[in-house]
């Protein structure tokens, strides 16, 4: 089963073009790494399978709904006046998660963020943001996971957790990720598409 | 549509705009009486009104257009939308001249506030000229087309409402309301000749229309070729 | 009803934000009170209770703008909209739980406002007030759309007034009437008219203000 398939995607931001012509199908399972430099588009791809973005060309299909979509992007999509805890809470409701205490009270302490919980999103360091973010993205269990650069601003504690973490979506959800180094993800990943 | 039907049609309604008006504007100067009150004066209002009620068209036109983009996410509509309010502004701003000019000779006075047409068309030019300064404040694409829709679709909301408005101020901010006396009751020949200056005012805007179209979507689909050949 | 719980989230959500930085509120009852005070100043000695009256609708119009002005600047520095869109709820909820927060606020400074105005100028009748709350309906609904469309664009505060504007004309006149005129009924029901039909406009063109 196919979850992401574009043919011809293109998506211009004015008189920009910063994707063109792109083809590419992802199956159910499958790990898609997305590598280029700066400026290749990169998120702007990722945006366009999350729904942010509309394609300006081509077709892109993604079958997954709303709420089964993990997104993380380069900004970690948390309010910088709430705390950690609240932030959380907030997802929480909005994407009807069950159980939802415990499942914030698990997700935090898998980051390693239970003690931060009740601090303000805006005081935490770079590492400990990313580490916000991901416990945003994957609070609600998705099954199709879109990643913009996870390892960016982790320490090696927190780089360890991801490896881990990606280990084990690797072999149940469908992922997408954008990275720098995507020697850190090479075994896990079943396809890969690099952007000019 | 093949490119010749689509000349005939131009051809066809870019003639008969011309036709109307010349007949208009001859029924309007020659044939209709001078009306009782204003004089020749008056004449003025089978250029303001059918510009006016052309205008709105416009602006209804361009909420339709809006309406199938937000529908369909059709991103051909966004082009059809915004040119009809562009004509829609010309045309309003020509509403606000006649008008000007013909409450100056109706009344000595260049702008009155007692005149609800005047004052309606005045708050819709600065709504629609917001429209123009939305879409140049935000980049090219699916957005600035969805934006600008639902902007043009409160504008048509904006229309009646505010017409209710002005008419609710004036029986508090001017006792005396301007009203040309001829907007009231018209005669036979009068109807007439509206008529027919509203029909040429009409095919004017689908000329202007048609014509602003085709330019946007030849400079657009060059903008494509260029790109493509990079 | 998951809708109304989404939108209390979000509601719960503002007032939180607001609580914590304490920006908006106060920066709006100080607007509102220093404009009083100017047009005190700005008016000749026997000015007309009319056209007191019509200066404090003007008055909170432009503390209205002030607060739309902050209402989505959180979600717009740190992206924040994206993840709300992304979530599974209806958009319109976010404008709705916006919008309360924005109705509240506006309660709240007009709570100081009206008193102010009563002890500087003159007395506040009931349609004064009537006329106010639902003014806010109105002024909010179109406000937090508007503010929203500003948000997505590169102008920013620049193009929210002019937005904003010409569409509340119409509250203006609905508000000044009812508070001055002899039968006030007419303005009452044409703000109720107002607040229907731009409410009802902007709860369902939300969605694609926020989505592409």
């Amino acid at each position: 089963m196919t979850v992401i398939r574009a043919r011809g995607l293109g998506r211009d931001f004015g008189a920009k073009r910063v994707l063109r012509g792109l083809d590419f199908d992802l199956a159910h399972g499958g790990f898609l790494v997305v590598t280029g430099p700066n400026g290749a588009g990169k998120s702007t791809l990722l945006s366009l399978c999350a729904g942010l973005l509309a394609p300006t060309s081509g077709e892109l299909t993604v079958e997954a709904e709303r709420a089964e979509i993990g997104y993380l992007a380069h900004e970690p999509l948390v309010y910088r006046e709430l705390t950690a805890l609240e932030n959380l809470d907030l997802y929480g409701r909005l994407y009807r998660i069950p159980e939802r205490r415990e499942r914030i009270g698990m997700v935090l302490e898998r980051f390693g963020l239970w003690e931060a919980r009740h601090e303000r999103a805006g005081s935490f360091s770079r590492g400990m943001a990313q580490r916000l973010a991901l416990c945003r993205a994957l609070l609600h269990e998705p099954r199709l996971l879109l990643l913009d650069e996870p390892y960016a601003g982790l320490d090696d504690a927190g780089t360890q957790l991801l490896d881990d973490e990606l280990q084990m979506l690797a072999r149940e959800r469908t992922l997408v990720v954008a990275t720098h180094e995507p020697e850190r993800v090479s075994e896990l990943a079943t396809s890969a598409l690099a952007l000019a | 549509m093949n490119t010749s039907l689509r000349n005939n049609q131009a051809v066809l309604l870019a003639g008969s705009a011309a036709i109307l008006l010349l007949v208009g504007t001859a029924l309007a100067f020659y044939w209709v009486p001078n009306a009782p009150l204003e004089g020749f004066r008056q004449r003025i209002f089978y250029y303001h009104v059918p510009i006016a009620l052309t205008s709105y068209a416009c602006f209804g036109w361009a909420a339709w257009k809006a309406l199938r983009l937000l529908w369909t996410r059709d991103q051909r509509y966004d082009l059809e939308s915004y040119t009809a309010v562009h004509m829609g502004v010309i045309f309003g701003i020509l509403t606000l001249v006649t008008g000007s000019i013909w409450a100056r000779t109706s009344w000595g006075h260049w702008w009155v506030w007692g005149s609800r047409q005047l004052v309606l068309f005045l708050v819709l030019f600065l709504f629609y000229a917001a429209y123009f300064m939305l879409r140049y404040s935000v980049d090219a694409g699916p957005r600035r087309a969805n934006l600008s829709a639902v902007y043009a679709l409160f504008g048509v909301a904006l229309i009646p409402v505010s017409f209710l408005a002005i008419r609710l101020a004036n029986d508090l901010v001017h006792p005396v309301v301007f009203t040309h006396d001829v907007e009231n009751n018209l005669t036979a020949s009068q109807f007439t000749t509206f008529f027919v200056c509203l029909a040429g005012m009409l095919a004017l805007a689908g000329t202007l229309y048609r014509n602003e179209l085709t330019g946007k979507r030849v400079d657009a689909r060059l903008r494509e070729l260029r790109e493509a050949l990079q | 009803m998951r809708y109304f719980g989404d939108v209390a989230a979000l509601a719960r959500k503002d007032l939180l934000l607001e609580l914590r930085s304490r920006d908006t509120l106060p920066a709006m009852v100080l607007f509102v009170l220093s404009t009083l005070v100017v047009f005190h100043f700005a008016l000749p000695a026997e000015t007309s209770e009319t056209a007191e009256t019509g200066l404090l609708w003007v008055a909170l119009l432009f503390t209205a703008l002030l607060g739309l002005v902050r209402a989505f600047v959180a979600e717009r520095e740190q992206r924040v909209l994206d993840g709300l869109v992304l979530a599974p709820c209806d958009r319109s909820a976010i404008w709705l739980g916006k919008g309360i927060g924005v109705v509240a606020f506006l309660a709240l400074a007009e709570l100081v406002a009206l008193p102010a105005f009563a002890l500087f100028f003159g007395p506040v009748g009931w349609e004064l007030i009537v006329a106010v709350a639902l003014a806010d309906i109105g002024l909010a609904a179109v406000g937090t759309l508007l503010a929203a469309m500003a948000a997505a664009s590169r102008a920013r505060e620049l193009l929210l007034p002019l937005l904003f504007l010409p569409l509340v004309i119409p509250v203006v006149v609905g508000g000044v009437g009812a508070s001055v005129a002899a039968q006030p009924g007419r303005y009452l029901a044409f703000l109720a008219l107002y607040d229907a039909v731009f409410a009802i406009l902007s709860w369902a063109s939300f969605e694609y203000v926020v989505t592409e």
